[in-house]
């Protein structure tokens, strides 16, 4: 893999031959030339990831740092004229789980996170084996159908916004005229629908990115495991569960927890839909966090949210690299 | 809306008992009906801007009389936000292009006994919320006098970019065969040298991939422009949208017009870009 390495000591070894051959023990030794050499190049090596590294420190380690201690002091507006953050213990968290909003936002957490996951993976499935057949314009369609995952989510947001509109949306117009429904349907101003309404979109923006790796993964089962599926009788559904599904396993896994964990911190579609309303419908704990810090200017409380958030993303996160190295196993 | 239009279809599908029977054109047909109904959104966002503006929806399926008054307020109210959003997209393709294409070859290529641990921090990294990040940058900036700033953007919204590149690049350069480099190496270059002139013009195509998603996701970005701006001056067009969505949407065809407006890059990257585009796409989730 890295050939960089060996390679140094050989022409340091050839140099090393040719000098010792010509004058030896004149020459300053040998070995202090080879170590002096080695430690430079050791260090513009080193350099290679310096920035890299300074920069993750600063911009993913100390984020995460400053969040845990915000969460511990009561941090403000004030703190920002006064540069005081009075120390307050575990009161911030206190704060949050007592709050009238916290079961709802971790409620709504969850119902998000599991109807936009099990939607965009079943679409997601359904189209990618759908593709995986070839016919004329395939793979055209099939990477068109990735626009949807390259807009900017806020222009989805304003886009789906319009589409849903209560009075004039094009959703409720064509549903009236086909006769599905008889009143015009609230999707974003009802308490009852609006998250349904914001799951529903987030499903339509996920789908492109499941689409695209269950395809690839449906790519690399070989084709003489259906060949021999279908001389036992195993075709259509019964190859579909006993060959495709054991097979894709490992890339399943893969796409549910990155959906998880994507879909925890999504925050633009919900702003963009909703705001978090109407009446804390739409209430999750990333916006929580979002609103606590940016509107309310309760910093401190922002944070606990966020550290709840990264906890349970953490959580995932675990599950995410040992599926993964069993995936890297098998 | 999606069972009306592919009924029909499917239940044909089924009459024809059996899918050998459906001509492979018959697929097409089906997958163009699919991706008719994935794209519709974005149809109807082309359809609106072009209404004659007003705040009320009630466009027609089809712009018969196409207005381009919305455009016209779009660029007007929001030309510079496109600009301003080009500007930080732009520096920070070139800005992660340098911090990550030298970290990916390095943990491509070079043996050092961490690499695993550091390849973990950078998967970890990436699974982050961004209002975490928000929280911190913003005190963090207040300080240090980056709010409002291009700078500040762009270096907040590198934090999209830079993991994925690192990880994609990487991906790539484990590829190239060391000879090559050893060969520039041989002829008396440094590893700087060698880096430059033989490593990176081989993963251009890497290089591509990682710098066109940096620029989407720069451009999306939506939270580090509504958290780390507090006044007009610097403000990218995700959160000139947002500013228009905000209360009662006072004017339809002016905010679908620059939605419309922001997609071009995504649409022309997706038509022109393509292959790039896939390769990204399951190139920096799964490896």
């Amino acid at each position: 893999m890295s050939k960089g390495t060996s390679m140094m000591p050989t022409i340091e070894d050839q140099q090393r031959g040719h000098s010792s051959q010509k004058a030896s023990g004149q020459r300053p030794s040998p070995t202090t030339v080879r170590s002096s050499r080695f430690s430079a190049e050791k260090l513009t090596r080193m350099l290679f990831v310096l920035p890299a590294a300074l920069y993750l420190v600063l911009f993913f380690g100390y984020p995460v740092f400053k969040n845990l201690v915000m969460s511990l002091q009561e941090y403000t507006t004030k703190t920002f004229f006064t540069g005081e953050a009075p120390w307050m213990g575990f009161e911030n968290y206190v704060a949050v789980v007592n709050s009238s909003l916290f079961s709802s936002a971790m409620l709504n957490t969850a119902l998000f996170t599991v109807g936009s996951i099990a939607g965009q993976f079943t679409i997601g499935l359904a189209l990618a084996s759908f593709f995986k057949r070839r016919f004329p314009l395939s793979n055209f369609l099939r990477s068109m159908l990735l626009l949807p995952w390259l807009l900017p989510l806020i222009v989805s947001s304003a886009t789906w916004r319009s589409i849903l509109d209560q009075d004039s949306g094009i959703l409720n117009r064509a549903l009236e005229a086909v006769g599905v429904i008889d009143g015009p349907i609230p999707w974003l101003t009802s308490p009852s629908v609006a998250l349904i309404a914001v799951i529903l979109v987030n499903i339509w923006v996920g789908i492109p990115f499941n689409v695209t790796l269950l395809y690839s993964g449906l790519q690399d089962i070989p084709d003489e495991l259906y060949e021999a599926g279908a001389l036992d009788g195993a075709t259509r559904w019964k190859a579909f569960w006993h060959i495709t599904l054991p097979n894709l396993r490992p890339v399943v896994s893969v796409v549910l927890v990155l959906g998880v964990v994507y879909t925890l911190k999504v925050l633009d579609i919900i702003l963009g839909l909703t705001d978090g309303g109407p009446a804390n419908a739409t209430q999750t704990l990333a916006v929580r966090s979002y609103q606590e810090s940016f509107i309310n200017f309760e910093f401190g409380v922002g944070a606990a949210y966020s550290n709840i958030l990264i906890l349970v993303s953490l959580l995932f996160a675990v599950i995410y690299l040992r599926v993964n190295r069993r995936a890297v196993d098998e | 809306m999606t069972t009306t239009n592919i009924s029909p279809v499917s239940a044909s599908l089924q009459r024809g008992s059996g899918r050998k029977k459906l001509s492979s054109w018959g697929y097409t047909l089906l997958g163009t009906l699919f991706l008719a109904v994935m794209l519709f959104p974005v149809y109807w966002m082309v359809n609106a801007s072009f209404q004659p503006t007003g705040n009320t929806l009630n466009a027609s399926i089809f712009p018969w009389n196409p207005s381009l008054r919305g455009y016209e307020t779009a660029i007007r109210e929001q030309g510079g936000n496109l600009v301003t959003s080009m500007i930080i997209s732009v520096g920070t393709v070139l800005f992660s292009l340098v911090i990550a294409a030298p970290a990916a070859y390095a943990l491509a290529q070079f043996r050092f006994r961490w690499i695993n641990g550091a390849l973990l921090a950078i998967l970890i990294s990436q699974m982050i919320p961004n209002i975490v990040i928000a929280n911190a940058l913003y005190a963090a900036y207040n300080d240090l006098g980056l709010l409002n700033t291009i700078a500040g953007l762009i270096l907040a919204d590198a934090t999209h970019a830079i993991p994925f590149m690192i990880l994609i690049m990487r991906a790539f350069m484990i590829g190239i065969p060391p000879s090559i480099v050893e060969a520039a190496r041989v002829d008396g270059a440094g590893l700087v040298r060698a880096f430059v002139s033989v490593v990176l013009p081989v993963s251009r195509n890497s290089l591509i991939t990682a710098g066109l998603f940096a620029f989407l996701f720069s451009w999306s970005d939506f939270l580090f422009a509504l958290t780390l701006t507090t006044t007009e001056e610097i403000r990218p067009v995700t959160l000139g949208i947002y500013q228009y969505l905000g209360t009662q949407v006072s004017n339809w065809s002016a905010v679908m017009a620059t939605a419309v407006l922001s997609s071009i890059p995504a649409i022309i990257l997706l038509v022109l870009a393509q292959k790039y585009i896939a390769a990204g796409a399951t190139g920096g989730a799964v490896k």
